[in-house]
């Protein structure tokens, strides 16, 4: 699979509570969280974000809380991968778990530049910058990983019986 | 090779137990809780998944402990569901109402998690349970889902990161102090991914509420469990509270660290994390002016019993100081009933506070205590993140009982010793 769009940058240890704030946490459902997604580390992204565009961050993406709303709103907002050189750990685990493609890269996080097209290859993590020509390569993806990013998340990987 | 405490307890609850750090095991969960904002998209989850009655209610620990008691008709219909949920599936350890307290000061006061043990939660600082010698760590909501029906949790092996704390503790200074100190240190990602062990004689001078508040913090260091290995105060602890068998696991001499550091206690004073992440840790002899609009004590890092005595010692024949509020939330029912009992809550009151009931509320920014805009909090809880607390351009401070109740009297950021002479 490929992904193609603008790169929305943001800054290193992007926590939970700025990409959906605890003030809408007494709902789950994906269209209202979508209009809140990264608020309060701009205000603007909701209104800008266009479905495909690529979130490229610094380190520890994802600190904070547990709350599944974080991907949830990311991916509601049509935002199709997400790219930084480390994520935090439970946020690492629910993109997976949901089918968020997540990649670990630190020199493309560190010279991709805020609305550069990227083009993504999931399957073999090769990560192009259409704008300056620049390819890199983000790190190999744990099978099991891979398998569930492939049956579309934790809950159908089960489904389909492949257990946890 | 030798083993940790955190190899040996994944060991015990997989069926492949030769595995490598970096290895994705699958391991059988003895606890999997939830709490009222993550267990609607788990319960989504089970619905979804087409199963009727799940397979392991009786590891199924739910607290509706966020948004409530329930702030606005949204919150009321998402506790709601829960409920719903809990009773048709006959989930016997559901906590709500009056039996609801902050589900990590809860489940340890319960009995219900223990030495040695697997837990999962849906709640990120359900690391708190790795001070009482379990392996205890923060997963989504579909982990909880895939847990209730099938038992069971994938877990990448983690590498194992030792901390000693030598010496004894400063005047004032108490656990929170010391992870806010190691947090500082390390840093927000400083144990990313990987176990954060606790030990050296300060550590074991600890009592567990103390240690409760390490653990408590170990993911604001992006660990996946922050363990102190159990002794003699843990089991001291867990036995009149235990209704189920437990183990003790101890790390072996030889076992593989990633990396081994040690802090020696006697140069740590009490700490503030100033705004707007965990690792801003300074002494509070270099906190400078700041002036707080509101404290707030209490939380799953700093809402039990113990914490409550600290900030009353401070509090007894002081006034909070004017235009300040002063919120203090006992994390439990039976932390609420001990610290009225005890006359904390009336030291409390004749200081100008304001009781509120056990929840994680203002902690997050959900209810009761949200900040305007340009405030500024200085609290016991464990984040301090932009809009954590109320208007993105509000600002948190974290701390322990002890400073958050002198500054509550003073109206700044104030060490304890300008209250208490």
């Amino acid at each position: 699979m490929n992904f193609k769009g603008r790169a929305f940058k943001f800054g290193n240890d992007v926590d939970t509570d700025a990409i959906i704030p605890a003030r809408y946490l007494s709902t789950s459902d994906p269209e209202v969280l979508k209009k809140h997604c990264m608020e309060d580390a701009d205000p603007e992204f909701p209104s800008k974000v266009k479905k495909g565009d690529i979130i490229v961050a610094g380190k520890n993406f994802g600190c904070g809380s547990s709350r599944e709303h974080a991907p949830i709103a990311i991916k509601a907002c049509g935002v199709s991968c997400v790219i930084a050189p480390s994520f935090a750990r439970i946020f690492f685990r629910n993109s997976f778990n949901m089918g968020l493609p997540i990649f670990e890269s630190d020199e493309a996080a560190a010279a991709i530049a805020e609305g550069d097209t990227i083009e993504v290859d999931a399957d073999s993590g090769l990560i192009k910058d259409l704008t300056t020509g620049r390819q890199f390569q983000a790190r190999p993806i744990p099978l099991f990983m891979q398998e569930l990013i492939a049956d579309g998340g934790l809950m159908e990987h089960i489904r389909k019986g492949g257990g946890i | 090779m030798g083993m940790t405490i955190a190899e040996k307890i994944l060991a015990a609850h997989s069926q492949t137990p030769a595995f490598q750090p970096g290895d994705i095991i699958k391991v059988n969960v003895d606890v999997a809780l939830a709490n009222d904002i993550t267990a609607p998209i788990a319960i989504q989850a089970v619905k979804e998944s087409g199963v009727k009655k799940i397979a392991h209610a009786d590891k199924v620990v739910f607290v509706l402990d966020h948004f409530t008691p329930n702030k606005d008709i949204a919150s009321a219909n998402q506790c709601k569901y829960v409920r719903d949920f809990a009773h048709q599936q006959s989930i016997d350890k559901f906590f709500d109402g009056g039996e609801a307290g902050v589900e990590h000061a809860l489940l340890p006061e319960k009995g219900l998690v223990l030495p040695g043990d697997l837990i999962i939660g849906a709640d990120s600082h359900t690391c708190t349970y790795g001070a009482l010698g379990a392996f205890a760590t923060g997963v989504g909501s579909t982990d909880l889902a895939a847990a209730m029906i099938t038992g069971q949790a994938w877990m990448k092996v983690p590498m194992t990161m030792k901390f000693i704390f030598k010496g004894t503790l400063q005047p004032w200074v108490g656990g929170k102090d010391l992870i806010l100190y190691l947090i500082g240190k390390i840093g927000v990602d400083g144990a990313l991914y990987k176990v954060m062990e606790i030990e050296g004689p300060a550590i074991s001078a600890l009592e567990l509420s103390d240690r409760l508040s390490m653990s408590n913090m170990a993911i604001e260091a992006g660990a996946k469990a922050g363990i102190i290995a159990a002794d003699a105060k843990t089991l001291n602890y867990v036995k009149t509270r235990a209704t189920r068998g437990y183990t003790v696991f101890a790390s072996d001499k030889d076992a593989v660290y990633d990396s081994i550091t040690t802090f020696d206690c006697e140069s740590i004073e009490p700490q503030v994390a100033f705004p707007h992440l965990p690792e801003n840790a300074r002494g509070i002899s270099e906190a400078g002016e700041v002036r707080i609009d509101q404290v707030v004590i209490g939380s799953c890092t700093n809402g039990r019993i113990e914490d409550l005595r600290i900030a009353a010692k401070v509090m007894k024949g002081n006034k909070v100081a004017k235009g300040l509020r002063c919120l203090i939330l006992p994390a439990t029912p039976e932390v609420y009933g001990r610290a009225l009992a005890e006359g904390l809550i009336d030291i409390f009151l004749q200081a100008g506070s304001i009781i509120g009931p056990p929840t994680c509320g203002p902690c997050l920014g959900g209810h009761m205590g949200i900040l305007a805009k340009g405030e500024k909090a200085l609290a016991t809880t464990n984040r301090n993140f932009v809009g954590r607390m109320g208007d993105p351009a509000s600002e948190v401070y974290l701390c322990g009982p002890a400073v958050a109740a002198a500054s509550a009297v003073i109206g700044k950021i104030s060490a304890p010793q300008e209250v208490v002479k």
